[in-house]
């Protein structure tokens, strides 16, 4: 690979790859793209891609067609993925497609001419008619800045980030624009990190600016732990490039030569393309020294975590990379005024960094045009672009969705989402994962904004979502993500070490039929003490799950308390297990299936089941023929 | 979450060692380094007992506390040798809603061991983990690297049936 | 950067006052005499906001911020007396208690406990929370070692004691094991105290607010003792104790003690109150003679001091490729054990296994030494049981002696007289001073003029000094607190510092801040420099001392010229020396 030094350089690179990409009509080729993410992978798109491939051998069509692994399509649900791009730009979406299944497309499809249609996005899914993504409601209120990318171009060939005008944003700002212009860009385009907290990117990177320091970094928070969200590690295994373009850009900006991305371990997909990006980003000349010639230099350097949701927290990100504990540090000092190793760092997390090359290229109006609008006299700042939500859960369409700041969660869940399953109904969605907190169905109204989402006590999080139906329990869920935080609080200070633990506590009392009403008072005593005492963000957003469900669902939390009942029937110690005599034929099963000898009866007689010895396993009613065994 | 040191006695060789000391030496004057030098530790030996950790400590001049108290901090540094077989189960958020649950218990009941632990004849390790962003295909069990999606309670005794013997 | 000249104009409580920039929000408040509790906050080593108990209410900051870490701004107003303050703390105190085992009336810290202070400041229902997680011994006590022991049932997790291991000593066998609700202090692979590289220096005990680090009580042995109408019992008192034994008692640090505390052993029961002054006059003969010996035989240079057991353990263990370097002299403490059980029990007819000799010294690391190989001249250990300053303070509360209004007594006849040399042992640079007075006048065979090496006095961690004796440059460093120890080693193995001696002091500042001195809470140590006080006093004493050089001693020469004859006879060198081990660090792993 040559050296790249001027924008012709790269529009050449850019003139050869575009076709690959773009199937002019006269060219005749066609692109199969099969999503290789660790999603995918999971699925088994790793067989259908070799089915492929030997078909595309056998039929002795290599010249015609590329076969490419990409990054996340976006569509868990549908997973194994393949998607054919026809010249005449047509797009074909086949779904949860396996090896024979392959096999059958491509004779149909590739050498047929005709689309396999029982294999395609429409008959699986609820739009029956349609044959590609693009047409599902699923993909079409959907606006993809961050995800552009992801599913279309083969992540591991740089060449194919330039054809989709990669580097051309730090192309300009190297050649065209000083430092101040480059926040003045950031700022003004409205960007708030996507982190969670919305801090304004612009801001981050000015006081950064200003710092003095003997070095500065740049850091990306890839370290994406918050239980649920995964458009991170899309960004990370389907555009990795956008993301080492966005850092280059701010380590200009602020006056850094130095970076990390700090990923996560668990991504080993997205670890390698990192580390396959970069090394291509260097031998473009597109990272390291000199890049593109201009005298800039900007190293990048990657670490890994191991295993601590804490470490998303800035300071003690930072902490880690220095090679301790992950702990956090107290605040102030900011971390753009004294961050990794004691110098001026900015840190903002991939799904941030990768709008910055967009913002640049479109500029800022382009950006600040979408989402939301300041409201003045209210804290509502307003909140410019996109958000991308990984939505999960009990729902239709589990996937990755970028929608527009402003749409309502209704609409992500019912209308992107294709709604709740199985005739249940939406109870509630929890964004912000452990530090964020739920939005009932009855206010899910409520337009997608950072500050909007605090004033009914939820929050924007980093993008997780996870749909609730009715038979999810708020106490429950409230315990799942408190137990979740005690064990991943670093213990280094006393509300978030110790108090934490008795919330947990008090929860499981509540849970066990044990609970009196002053628990509820205590529970929020400790919860509103411990926000707002900790040291970190972890355990300052700690209590919001317990805060929001006892805020939407109080009836719920006092149901268990005061009637010793769930009424979502998943509290274990609160179910009752009976048998209705009307129903019960005597046919023994459930008492064969028991595993603790708690029902008894003669044969062809209603049996009972003794209260005092069930265990409440559940055994006793997937056995039963008659539906004669309820639980409440 | 209490991590125990392992019981069971040290088999290093020297070859890894060797791998070991040149990893120390690839990370000498390399700031921050004791995250990388641990996780390749890790990769060397499969995990970190207390004769790895001694040739850190004196490789890198640091009290061997200070680095226990990484390894200790961190939850994928391993005290204790993996098993040939290695569970796992996802117990994020969206495994959960689905009932990943119900899965490691019957994991955990099926085998006899508790979830961190490797069983007496270093056959079986059964772990919970963090979400492994394989959230659509909830809820999710690895075994040996193996995803299995959208496991059902009753299939778990199937499916740990192919790793017997 | 701020510049620490500027200054900034903030409200405290309502009431403006000007402060520098550079303060944080505790020390703002202090300098307007408001005192905002802390439990974690140790000035320079632990400044990590992670206890929560200053917590303060600031303009411009979301929730309320850790004072003892949050810096001033201009205009900024800082209420402490809030009702949402004092119900955080409150609060807080109430967390920190439901994971704290509450047996206080028998806590070795009752009363002088900073949580239990707190406690009963703010108001606190100790049983608010349940802990139906752990049990109240959730933690098995570690009491492997010979010194300290540790309860971390009683910890309440402020680090103090790593910050002391680690950050002032740079020696961090102990640290934070585990993390969330599991969050532990200890030592690697969870090993016992006693299997780890620890000295035994006893600043982890010195730090901790709680009852969760102390030493080894070994009073009961010695009140066995008295009651035994065989034992003869007698006790000899190091220098730094009388400079110190009065704050257990209520009283300012810096106050002279010594007559109180000699009446008070004397009520106690002891036969015999000795002043340790005169050993350390012993050492010094022996030292300052091994030293010329050393530098006109071409030994082993430079030689390093011996007297601090801490010190001694610390480089067995870290730097084991110096005990060559370490003066082969036993402690004064040793050395006034081994000189009672020989000379003494001669010259008085009582066989040495009816002795039942005591040390009170304020050094937790002395338990260690009195239980080490080579130190048994007289074929019984030179010392059966070494105390710190505080169990001799519970010795005499346990008496019922009133203690502050004792007339002052003398000690005992024929090891009463100390000079001034031998009382500044207790300081950093003391025993490099006094072995000055000596050894010049030893090599120069008559008097040296200069008596106040003031270069090698003050509380700084490095001092070197040079000295011309005669013809000879005496090359001379001076250390304290073992972080400053592996400076000086690491220059010296490094070419880097050509001292022929070196004084070294495990604990900064010398005996005087020992890690078994009497507990001063946080508020003290970050406030009052207790190691200039203390000091102030054996310097004083050694100005107003009739002699002022060790080999003047009267009942030193006495002793020589009656037993061991010349300074670093065959005889001497059997009963006054000893030998060292080298350990490594981690010996236990294969």
């Amino acid at each position: 690979m040559a050296v790249l030094t001027s924008l012709d350089d790269l529009n050449a690179v850019k003139a050869k790859y575009i076709d690959d990409i773009e199937l002019p009509a006269d060219s005749g080729k066609t692109r199969i793209v099969v999503g290789l993410a660790t999603c995918g992978d999971a699925a088994g798109a790793r067989p259908v891609f070799e089915q492929i491939k030997n078909e595309i051998a056998a039929a002795g069509k290599q010249d015609e067609i590329e076969l490419i692994a990409t990054g996340c399509v976006g569509i868990c649900q549908y997973e194994p993925v393949v998607e054919v791009h026809a010249a005449d730009g047509s797009r074909t979406t086949y779904v949860r497609m396996n090896a024979d299944k392959a096999k059958d497309m491509f004779a149909r499809h590739i050498l047929g001419g005709e689309i396999a249609k029982e294999y395609t996005i429409g008959p699986n899914s609820e739009n029956s008619d349609v044959t590609s993504l693009e047409e599902t409601s699923f993909y079409k209120a959907q606006k993809r800045i961050v995800l552009r990318n992801c599913g279309i171009i083969d992540p591991e060939k740089i060449e194919e980030y330039i054809a989709r005008d990669g580097y051309k944003a730090i192309y300009k700002v190297l050649t065209e624009m000083k430092p101040e212009d480059v926040i003045q860009v950031m700022l003004d385009s409205g960007l708030r990190g996507r982190g969670g907290a919305g801090f304004p990117t612009g801001r981050k990177w000015l006081f950064a600016s200003k710092s003095q320091g003997p070095k500065k970094y740049v850091c990306c928070n890839a370290d994406e732990g918050d239980p649920g969200a995964f458009m991170d590690r899309a960004v990370l295994e389907g555009d990795p490039h956008a993301l080492i373009e966005a850092m280059t850009i701010a380590a200009y900006a602020i006056g850094s030569d130095e970076g990390y991305i700090y990923v996560r371990a668990e991504y080993p997909v997205a670890i390698k393309r990192l580390q396959i990006a970069i090394e291509q980003a260097k031998s473009y000349g597109l990272l390291g020294q000199n890049i593109l010639g201009t005298g800039f230099n900007f190293e990048l350097n990657l670490r890994f975590g191991a295993g601590a949701f804490v470490c998303g927290e800035e300071t003690a990100l930072m902490t880690s990379i220095e090679g301790k504990r992950g702990e956090p540090h107290p605040r102030p000092p900011f971390p753009a005024v004294k961050g990794l190793f004691g110098v001026p760092t900015i840190l903002n997390n991939v799904e941030t960094y990768a709008n910055v090359a967009q913002i640049i290229l479109n500029g800022a109006e382009w950006f600040s045009s979408m989402g939301t609008k300041a409201k003045p006299g209210t804290p509502i700042m307003g909140s410019a672009g996109t958000k991308v939500f990984a939505l999960g859960g009990k729902i239709t369409n589990t996937g990755l969705v970028e929608v527009p700041m402003g749409t309502t969660i209704n609409q992500v869940v019912n209308e992107i989402g294709g709604g709740v399953p199985n005739g249940k109904k939406f109870k509630a969605a929890q964004a912000g994962g452990p530090s964020g907190g739920c939005i009932p169905a009855s206010l899910a109204d409520i337009e997608i904004d950072y500050d909007t989402l605090k004033t009914i006590g939820a929050m924007m999080g980093s993008g997780g979502l996870i749909v609730m139906d009715e038979d999810n329990c708020m106490v429950d869920i409230a315990r799942f993500f408190l137990d979740f935080t005690c064990d991943e609080s670093c213990g280094q200070c006393a509300p978030c070490r110790i108090g934490t633990q008795r919330m947990l506590e008090i929860l499981d009392k509540i849970i066990s039929g044990n609970g009196e009403m002053e628990d509820l008072d205590k529970l929020e005593e400790l919860a509103t003490y411990i926000s707002s005492a900790s040291l970190c963000g972890l355990g300052q957003t700690a209590p919001n799950p317990v805060l929001s469900t006892i805020r939407h669902f109080r009836d719920e939390y006092v149901a268990h308390i005061v009637d010793k009942k769930c009424p979502a029937h998943v509290c274990k110690k609160l179910l009752q297990y009976t048998i209705d005599p009307e129903k019960c034929k005597g046919c023994t099963a459930c008492a064969r299936a028991c595993p603790v000898g708690a029902i008894s009866g003669s044969v062809k007689k209603p049996h009972v089941i003794d209260q005092s010895k069930c265990i409440k396993c559940g055994a006793c009613m997937a056995t039963c023929k008659f539906g004669a065994i309820s639980k409440n | 979450m209490k991590k125990k040191p392992t019981t069971v006695a040290f088999n290093g060789t020297p070859e890894q060692e060797e791998k070991l000391k040149a990893v120390i030496g690839k990370y000498r004057g390399v700031k921050g380094a004791m995250m990388p030098i641990l996780q390749e530790a890790q990769d060397i030996y499969g995990y970190l007992p207390v004769e790895v950790l001694k040739i850190i400590a004196e490789g890198t001049e640091t009290p061997m506390e200070v680095i226990y108290g990484i390894v200790s901090f961190y939850s994928q540094f391993k005290l204790n040798y993996i098993g040939d077989t290695a569970i796992s189960v996802c117990l994020g958020t969206a495994c959960y809603v689905k009932g990943s649950q119900e899965v490691i218990d019957t994991v955990s009941e099926q085998l006899g061991i508790e979830p961190g632990a490797t069983s007496a004849d270093g056959k079986y390790s059964l772990d919970a983990t963090r979400c492994i962003g394989a959230c659509g295909l909830a809820p999710v069990m690895v075994i040996n690297g193996t995803v299995y999606g959208k496991v059902k309670k009753s299939e778990v005794k199937g499916i740990l049936a192919k790793y017997k013997d | 950067m701020d510049n620490a000249i500027n200054t900034v104009k903030v409200k405290v409580n309502g009431r403006e006052i000007e402060v520098p920039s550079n303060y944080t929000v505790l020390e703002a408040a202090r300098a307007a005499n408001v005192n905002i509790p802390t439990l974690c906050y140790l000035k320079d080593i632990n400044q990590i906001g992670a206890c929560r108990v200053c917590l303060t209410e600031v303009t411009g900051a979301r929730g309320m911020v850790a004072a003892c870490v949050y810096p001033v701004a201009d205009g900024m107003e800082i209420k402490t007396n809030t009702e949402k303050v004092r119900a955080a703390r409150k609060l807080n105190l109430e967390l920190v208690l439901s994971n704290h085992d509450k047996h206080c009336l028998s806590c070795v810290r009752n009363t002088t406990c900073e949580l239990q202070k707190l406690c009963n400041e703010y108001g606190v229902d100790e049983k608010k929370f349940v802990n139906s997680y752990t049990k109240e011994d959730n933690y098995p006590i570690d009491d492997s070692s010979v010194a300290i022991i540790r309860n971390n049932n009683k910890c309440i997790l402020c680090r103090r004691c790593v910050a002391a291991c680690k950050n002032l000593q740079d020696i961090g066998v102990i640290g934070t094991n585990d993390r969330g609700y599991d969050t532990h202090i200890g030592s690697q692979y969870e090993m016992k105290l006693a299997d780890t590289g620890c000295v035994n220096c006893g600043q982890c005990i010195v730090h901790c607010p709680t009852g969760a680090l102390y030493e080894r009580d070994d009073t009961q042995k010695i009140f066995d003792a008295i009651n035994d109408p065989k034992k003869h019992v007698a006790i000899c008192c190091a220098p730094s104790v009388r400079a110190t034994l009065g704050e257990a008692f209520g009283m300012a640090p810096g106050t002279d003690v010594e007559g109180k505390m000699v009446n008070a052993i004397r009520q106690i029961g002891f036969d015999r109150v000795y002043n340790m002054n005169l050993t350390a006059d012993m050492t010094i003969v022996e030292e300052a003679t091994e030293l010329i010996q050393r530098i006109q035989n071409g030994g082993k240079l430079p030689m390093i001091t011996s007297c601090s057991p801490g010190w001694i353990k610390y480089c067995e263990h870290y730097f084991p490729q110096f005990t060559e370097n370490l003066s082969t002299c036993k402690s004064p403490q040793q050395m006034f054990g081994a000189t009672y059980k020989t000379y003494w029990a001669q010259k008085n007819g009582i066989d040495p296994k009816d002795i039942f000799f005591v040390s009170v010294i304020p050094c937790t690391a002395k338990k260690f030494e009195v239980q080490r190989d080579d130190q048994n001249a007289s074929g019984y250990p030179d010392v059966d049981v070494a105390i710190t300053t505080r169990e001799l303070a519970r010795m005499i509360e346990k008496t019922g002696i009133d203690f502050v209004n004792l007339p002052d007594e003398k000690f005992d006849e024929p090891f009463a007289i100390g000079t001034g040399a031998g009382e500044i042992f207790g300081a950093t640079g003391g025993v490099m001073e006094a072995a000055l007075r000596t050894a010049a006048e030893l090599i120069l065979g008559g008097k040296f003029e200069k008596v106040d090496f003031e270069e090698v006095r003050g509380t700084e961690g490095i001092k070197h000094a040079m000295y011309k004796v005669g013809d000879l440059d005496v090359k001379v460093a001076v250390c304290s607190g073992t972080a400053n120890a592996k400076k000086v080693l690491k220059a010296i193995e490094a070419g880097e510092d050509d001292s022929v001696f070196v004084e070294v002091m495990c604990c900064p500042g010398g005996c005087v801040n020992g890690g078994g001195q009497p507990y001063q809470p946080a508020v003290v140590r970050n406030n009052v420099d207790l190691k200039a006080l203390r000091a102030a006093v054996l310097y004083k004493s050694d100005a107003n001392n009739e002699y002022r050089k060790s080999h003047e001693n009267p009942q030193l020469k006495l002793v020589y010229d009656e037993f061991f004859g010349s300074y670093g006879s065959e005889k001497a060198h059997h009963i006054l020396h000893t030998s060292y081990v080298k350990r490594g660090l981690y010996q236990n792993v294969k």
